[in-house]
């Protein structure tokens, strides 16, 4: 069951919350871009005017009632996409920091795989972790890479594309908890027969926030991660081959 | 004495529980372990050398401690089921909050489209800045919304 390369309609799905100081600005860059992409902007239960600003710039939104986490607003974006007919959608963070301009790089992937990984360690850009968090993220990107046979290096980026069938998948397993929508969906897709594939991306410096340096924090950042990658590995496979019912 | 109150704090309990149930304060799923626990402990009231027996067979010393060990694992039993219930409700209303979040974007949509068949003006209409042309044919036709 292949899917069709190029996809016909591709939505750039956007999981923002309390983000209007950045929304407006990413949303109208990715319009800009004049390639045709439709932006929808999940608003995950912000307490600001995320929602407004995204409509203003010219996303669809999709106001969730209350905060569900990237997991939770990407579900909703995958079903909004398959609702509407869309057979490609990728994920662009809000805040900025994914170039828009690296879009099409990333749907390019898609031509060999169901699902492709906008990589921020792949030889571009100047993005960098170190202790724990740098452990954990290589230990991550080799188990999935064995899994996925083939190499990838960067497994919790969230510039992520998929084609129609990986939107199937991901409707049927795209876990809410913390690191399921990278890691837990990335894992149970493979495992339940996605192709997956990574582009080199630059990261720009976010527009707002810094990633955390805390020694703490990027422990129990290993020690989740090492927790999250044992549950995806043991859970128990889908059967996108069988159109799921409802939404 | 202690029999006496043994027993009628054992009865009140699944009264409790049965009257719960009646009036729909608890749902049957929760209430029958709520009544085997109860119906446990009238047996017990009624017939203390029944723990003394059991704690004999299964050699512990004291059959106070058989009781205690008892009640600990039935609670742990009751905790886990209930975090596993709460699960289950937050992944029902997950989905309630998903599908909710797209039948409104859906109703807005239809408001919009409304509100251009009869003429009228639209309720709130959003300035929107110049938004470069989406391609024919693809999506929606407008990037205005009306927002209630």
């Amino acid at each position: 069951m292949a899917s069709m390369f190029p996809p016909s309609r591709v939505l750039v799905i956007m999981p923002a919350w309390n983000e209007h100081e950045t929304v407006g600005a990413t949303v109208r860059e990715v319009l800009e871009l004049q390639r045709g992409y439709d932006v929808l902007v999940v608003d995950d239960g912000s307490r600001d005017n995320t929602a407004e600003v995204a409509r203003a710039a010219g996303a669809r939104v999709l106001t969730l009632p209350y905060n569900l986490g990237v997991g939770g607003a990407m579900r909703a974006g995958f079903k909004y996409a398959q609702l509407h007919g869309y057979d490609g959608a990728i994920q662009v963070d809000a805040d900025g920091q994914h170039d828009p301009l690296d879009i099409s790089r990333v749907l390019a992937g898609l031509e060999s795989a169901d699902i492709s990984i906008g990589a921020r360690f792949a030889g571009r850009g100047d993005y960098k972790v170190v202790g724990p968090r740098k452990w954990a993220m290589a230990l991550l990107a080799a188990v999935i890479s064995r899994l996925a046979r083939t190499r990838l290096t960067d497994v919790t980026s969230g510039f992520r594309a998929a084609n129609g069938r990986a939107i199937r998948q991901y409707i049927d397993h795209y876990p809410a908890e913390y690191l399921g929508d990278t890691i837990d969906s990335l894992v149970v897709a493979v495992r339940s027969g996605c192709v997956v594939t990574q582009v080199p991306v630059e990261m720009r410096t976010r527009q707002g926030g810094q990633p955390s340096h805390n020694p703490a924090k990027a422990a129990l950042y290993l020690l989740r991660s090492v927790f999250a990658l044992f549950l995806a590995l043991t859970r128990r496979k889908s059967s996108i081959f069988v159109p799921a019912g409802g939404l | 004495m202690a029999v006496l109150a043994a027993f009628v704090f054992a009865f009140l309990m699944v009264v409790l529980v049965i009257d719960l149930v009646r009036r729909k304060k608890l749902r049957e799923k929760y209430a029958v372990l709520w009544l085997v626990v109860g119906t446990g402990a009238l047996i017990l009231a009624g017939f203390p050398q029944l723990l003394a027996i059991v704690a004999g067979v299964l050699g512990v010393q004291v059959p106070a401690n058989l009781l205690f060990a008892m009640s600990i694992v039935l609670l742990i039993g009751v905790c886990l089921h209930l975090s596993w219930e709460l699960s289950l409700v937050e992944d029902e209303t997950r989905v309630l909050a998903e599908e909710t979040a797209i039948l409104r974007s859906s109703l807005e949509d239809l408001q919009e489209r409304m509100d251009r068949l009869d003429g009228a003006p639209p309720r709130r209409r959003v300035r929107v800045p110049p938004v470069p042309s989406v391609l024919p044919g693809s999506a929606h036709p407008s990037a205005l919304h009306n927002d209630r």
